[in-house]
């Protein structure tokens, strides 16, 4: 199996002002989607990111504030997982609760091998 | 506002009911490895409750308060060791994820949840692969929340041993890195026969063990092996016919408790007891669980050791006791469990019920028991019910010799009175 790694943009529960049941069924489903994936296998790892950071740039790391760009285009969260191929990695990522809100984004990204 | 006492009191009561669960539903969530870390938040949580129960009200659902602090306390530590590998429980990696840590846990500190990690905890410390041994004292100390004195008390044996066997018994458990789910079907049926064994044990231990051990030690350990009978008769798949068997033959046995020994600790044998001080609410759970038992079409040994000491605990006086129906139960017994001790049982429900020669020669054919100080007290009780005072006295004297026990000495010193 190869490795995955999911970015999550927009769809956050944060920003899109969740009653405190319905964000208790959202992350049940964020329970069940990975559980779901554990039990086959695809070893999920990863968590939330805070929308506060920092971007440090070029070669003289001139570091400045976020919010970097417009708030749905933010990395909310990752994920790495595993499967047999991008298809795979595809047809998971599209049981992800970040897609139950309208803005929610998942880049699915393949692990590069470097071998040097 | 509460006094000190009271609350001491009432965190006494809570941290023996409330420490298995808590204990139990913290190793499930991280794994069979963590269980002395687990002790260890259930140990900070309480020690967290007697500080602000002291200096504030008392919250409306103590048991509930604890809960959310250990649950508190255990999400941290999962934060802390998520890259530590500490963690083996077949959940662990949604425990080292953010979008799923809370859920995860809270998930498992639900009635639900916490009655399945009780349930998986008790069968895995009842497995066959633990000593006798590790299992009493796994049992008292993880699901009783017995502190390690008080199980060497209850043991007879020194702190230090308790501590050791403790730490050889966690390596053990440590082996299977996550507590065992439930089993279903037959095999659930085999592995609740090894639970009823050693809370039988468990019991006897209490039931039987010598008077010089503290008597509401003793009366503790009753308790608690009938508190977690109890517990698998509440949860549907477990409430066999033969745990309702156990837990009446615990009724029955527990019912008679006050009555076998004296205000100073002289034992009280079974034909003097004072009925009156019996105790008749326990009788009636008895013969309610006796009722529950007579189920199905699977007779156990513990049917029929219940069978027997209702009998014992209806009969109105000793004279009245049906001593044919217990002789009967007791050659059912024999067949079924066959072992030295019911036979000698059975000699001696033979001999009140009449036959005394047939049942010396009974309990003469039991060589294997004659190091043992019953055994010989026995033989002394059926040749003086012979009228053959010299034999009995012989007897008595090898039990005297054997036994190391003072009241037993006692009790046995005093028939030699009697004799002459």
């Amino acid at each position: 199996m190869k490795e995955f790694m999911l970015l999550f943009r927009g769809g956050d529960f944060r920003e899109n002002n969740l009653s405190p049941e319905h964000l208790q069924a959202h992350m049940q489903h964020w329970k069940t989607w990975m559980e779901e994936m554990g039990k086959n296998g695809h070893a999920p790892t990863g968590s939330p990111l805070e929308a506060e950071g920092k971007l440090i740039k070029g070669t003289n790391a001139v570091v400045s504030d976020g919010p970097f760009t417009e708030g749905k285009e933010i990395i909310g969260g990752y994920l790495l997982i595993k499967a047999n191929d991008l298809e795979q990695a595809t047809q998971l990522s599209k049981g992800c609760p970040v897609l139950e809100m309208e803005d929610g984004i998942v880049e699915v990204r393949a692990i590069q091998i470097m071998n040097m | 506002l509460q006094t000190q006492q009271q609350i001491n009191q009432l965190a006494e009561h809570l941290f023996r009911t409330e420490y298995g669960k808590i204990v139990s539903t913290l190793v499930r969530i991280f794994g069979t490895g963590q269980l002395s870390v687990a002790e260890d938040i259930v140990q900070d949580t309480m020690v967290l409750a007697l500080k602000q129960w002291s200096f504030g009200p008392l919250p409306p659902n103590p048991s509930a308060w604890l809960y959310v602090v250990a649950k508190n306390k255990a999400i941290d530590y999962l934060r802390r060791e998520k890259n530590s590998k500490k963690i083996t429980s077949d959940i662990a990696y949604l425990l080292a994820s953010e979008y799923t840590l809370s859920t995860t846990v809270n998930t498992i500190f639900t009635e639900e949840g916490i009655r399945d990690s009780q349930l998986r905890m008790m069968f895995a410390l009842c497995h066959p692969s633990l000593s006798v041994d590790a299992q009493i004292t796994l049992i008292l100390k993880t699901l009783c929340g017995f502190g390690n004195d008080e199980i060497a008390k209850a043991l007879i044996t020194n702190t230090e041993n308790i501590n050791k066997r403790l730490y050889r018994a966690k390596e053990k458990l440590r082996e299977s890195k996550e507590l065992p789910q439930v089993p279903i079907g037959n095999a659930l049926i085999e592995r609740v026969d090894a639970v009823q064994k050693s809370i039988y044990l468990l019991f006897n231990e209490g039931y039987h063990s010598s008077s010089t051990v503290d008597k509401l030690i003793r009366h503790d350990l009753c308790l608690e092996a009938m508190r977690l009978c109890l517990f698998l008769i509440e949860y549907e798949p477990t409430n066999l016919p033969q745990v309702n068997a156990l837990l009446a033959l615990m009724c029955f046995n527990t019912s008679r408790f006050n009555a076998r020994e004296s205000a100073d600790g002289e034992i009280i044998l079974y034909p003097n007891q004072n009925r009156e001080l019996w105790d008749k609410a326990l009788i009636k759970r008895g013969d309610y669980y006796l009722n529950m038992a007579s189920v199905g079409n699977q007779v156990t040994a513990y049917h029929i050791e219940a069978a027997i000491a209702s009998y014992y605990c209806h009969s109105p006086s000793f004279n009245q006791t049906d001593w044919p129906a217990i002789l009967q139960l007791y050659t059912v017994l024999a067949r079924l469990n066959p072992s030295p001790i019911v036979t000698l049982n059975m000699a001696i429900a033979m001999a009140y019920g009449g036959d005394v020669a047939k049942a010396i020669d009974i309990v003469l054919a039991i060589p294997q028991l004659k190091k043992n100080h019953l055994y010989q007290a026995t033989l002394g009780d059926l040749y003086a019910l012979l009228g053959n005072n010299e034999k009995a006295c012989q007897y008595y004297k090898n039990a005297l010799l054997i036994t190391n026990n003072i009241e037993e000495k006692k009790l046995f010193e005093k028939k030699i009175i009697n004799l002459n």
